[in-house]
């Protein structure tokens, strides 16, 4: 691991109690994200995981106020954003940037390259004048593309170039702290692990501070030092990749690791396949919301929402019979 | 044109596929030869551009216009034991075929089921028009295969329509559309792809299970080289239209043949490995980006790419070769892998 001095310090990003309700039909509420609290320590890749409606992508753009949180708290370098003004907001927009998912929507197919960059340059008033073509140029030549691009239109360039360029944007700015919403998912195995790299390689030289969104476990355990892991808008295990993936301690962090597909058919594995699917955030289950995929729920489970209790050094899971699962060798 | 060995049910012979557009012609499928076994599954794997999907379009005959078969051949032995070359079966002909001998299942499956119908009417319709029987047997029909394919309170579920279920629901009421007929062979072009992890894990369980139980001999078309190390007997390895590696899956994990196979092997990330008191690990990703069907390098088509490349491999399109018992590899240097 990447042991830099930093670690060790006051977490860059402490995001507390963060919920994000959303009015439903019929007067309902979805309950997007609720009670969300983890931190980001500073210099590291802190992976944000779950499946479709786990809420990872709403809480990711919470932090940036892409979309307006319901409650809680995101203190970032000891300042509360969602206390902040727009006008306020926008001026630590400088220090937080977002990478999108998707490299084809996320760039406008009608400027060029150096428009693109130029707006983000623009939008905070940096490398004006003449300084800018060669601003530029750094950008591009850092996301391994060469300086010539700057004049092309996104269509002349494949998934994994765009990519490059959302990122190119991204570090314009210089930011601290990026948001990475499914970076690679998009885009083909043999060029997801180019931008991996690239992340990894820039995150190090620059010392950035990264919030890895991602539905694919495995790609998390390459890139991220910690990981949160998210089912139906809870927070059900997070803790430093080493401890939770060596030693899942919540039932469904193991059956996501278990059934994620290993390239070698000889791997030999206890697999834990999950029952059904998730259930709708507009109606989900009382007590633990995992509960009705769980093979090992009992009566309790209904009855309690479990909280994300400390189970070992900066490990935490939100199940209440964790350490009855651990003793009868399940977990 | 009954040249096919008694355990083989599909034999796919120097396709070429064709995509012809104002005089301009992009060879999306160029000389793609493999073989299915009877009741085993073969797996398609590439990356976007590949040709995996024109291929299995191809074989259903489903190809739209300007997409057109110009060569090769698709022996398929049917039901009554006749070999029959799909490639030049007339329309009238393959539409026998198609749904009650070969069915496919896609990739999303909301696109494929209509929204204004209940899955119920859906897979009633498959079985009416395929099978001699009024609207209670159908009924009764639709209800044991929901059962089949694992829907909870099928008698209930039948009358849901597609958009109150589950991507997971989806596919498993998709793959009931096409073992409605008991089909000899299912093509399932990338059928997890748009799932969750633990959904896609029980789609695949899902499939193994009905094919031991129905006996049926899969194509799997997938990008994916986990997915194909859980579901696969042998493995087809597609790169820019052309088969370039081709072996069982024990073989091909364990020795590839060819530098794109090990490329992507390496590109993949594998949470089996052990990672403990080891450095974070990096993937070792393959450089450059899959060239375009329409301005392919000369030689081999992957040598741009290729960190094994010498000049001989710009001389020309290399052949197949034999690269141990049933392993095949579209490589001049295949020998020093």
């Amino acid at each position: 691991m990447s042991a830099t001095p930093a670690q060790d310090s006051a977490p860059l990003l402490r995001v507390e109690g963060l919920k994000k309700h959303f009015p439903g039909r019929n007067g309902g509420v979805v309950r997007a994200v609720e009670d969300v609290t983890f931190s980001v320590r500073r210099g590291t890749i802190t992976g944000l995981v779950g499946e479709s409606g786990s809420g990872k992508t709403t809480a990711g753009r919470c932090l940036l106020r892409l979309v307006e949180p319901t409650g809680g708290k995101a203190v970032f370098d000891g300042v509360d954003l969602f206390g902040l003004s727009p006008h306020e907001m926008k001026a630590y927009r400088r220090r937080l940037q977002i990478i999108f998912q998707d490299p084809y929507s996320s760039l406008n197919p009608r400027m060029r390259v150096s428009g693109i960059l130029g707006e983000a340059l623009d939008a905070h008033g940096l490398a004006r004048g003449k300084q800018r073509p060669a601003r530029i140029a750094e950008l591009l030549t850092m996301v391994g593309l060469s300086p010539e691009h700057a004049r092309r239109f996104p269509h002349e360039f494949s998934g994994g170039q765009r990519q490059r360029i959302g990122i190119a944007r991204a570090l314009a700015v210089e930011p601290d702290f990026i948001v990475a919403d499914e970076p690679v998912s998009a885009l083909d195995v043999s060029v997801q692990a180019q931008i991996l790299n690239l992340m990894q390689d820039l995150q190090q030289s620059l010392g950035l501070t990264i919030l890895f969104v991602a539905h694919d476990l495995t790609v998390v355990e390459y890139l991220c030092d910690d990981v949160v892991v998210m089912y139906l808008g809870r927070i059900m295990e997070s803790g430093p990749s080493r401890s939770v993936y060596a030693r899942p301690r919540h039932p469904y962090t193991k059956a996501l690791l278990s059934t994620a597909p290993v390239p070698d058919p000889d791997f030999k594995r206890e697999r834990l396949i999950l029952n059904g699917d998730i259930p709708s955030p507009l109606d989900p289950p009382s007590g633990c919301v995992f509960r009705t995929r769980c093979p090992y729920a009992g009566d309790a489970c209904a009855e309690i929402v479990p909280p994300l209790d400390p189970i070992g050094p900066s490990h935490a899971s939100a199940c209440i019979r964790q350490t009855e699962l651990v003793a009868a060798g399940i977990l | 044109m009954t040249d096919l060995p008694e355990d083989v049910i599909l034999s796919v012979e120097d396709l070429q596929t064709h995509f012809v557009f104002r005089g301009f012609v992009a060879r999306s499928v160029e000389g793609v030869t493999f073989s299915l076994t009877r009741g085993k599954t073969a797996a398609i794997v590439g990356e976007s551009g590949s040709g995996k999907s024109v291929t299995s379009l191809s074989i259903m005959r489903l190809l739209s216009s300007p997409g057109q078969i110009a060569g090769g051949r698709i022996l398929y032995r049917a039901r009554d034991g006749r070999v029959l070359d799909l490639a030049r079966l007339s329309a009238r002909e393959m539409r026998r075929i198609r749904g009650r001998e070969i069915a496919m299942i896609f990739q999303e499956p909301m696109t494929s089921l209509n929204p204004l119908f209940t899955v119920g009417d859906q897979i009633g319709e498959m079985i009416t028009l395929h099978q001699p029987v009024g609207r209670a047997e159908a009924r009764r029909q639709v209800i044991e295969l929901l059962d089949l394919v694992e829907i909870p309170a099928a008698a209930t579920r039948l009358d849901d329509y597609p958009h109150q279920m589950s991507g997971g629901m989806r596919q498993r009421v998709m793959i009931a559309l096409a073992l409605a007929c008991r089909p000899s062979l299912l093509i399932a072009d990338e059928p997890t792809t748009a799932l969750d992890v633990t959904v896609q894990a029980q789609i695949l369980d899902l499939l193994r299970r009905l094919q031991s139980e129905l006996g049926m001999s899969i194509l799997f078309i997938t990008h994916n080289l986990g997915v194909v190390a859980e579901i696969a007997h042998d493995v087809v390895v597609m790169y820019a239209g052309r088969v370039v590696e081709q072996a069982s899956v024990r073989t091909l994990f364990a020795h590839q043949k060819h530098p794109y196979t090990k490329g992507l092997l390496a590109s993949t990330p594998n949470p089996g490995r052990d990672l403990a008191g080891s450095e974070r690990q990096r993937l070792t990703p393959i450089p450059g980006t899959v060239p375009s069907i329409t301005a392919l390098p000369p030689g081999c088509v992957f040598e741009p790419r290729c960190g094994y490349a010498i000049p001989e491999c710009r001389a020309g399109r290399p052949p197949l070769f034999p690269a141990g018992p049933d392993h095949f590899s579209r490589c001049i240097r295949h020998e020093i892998m």
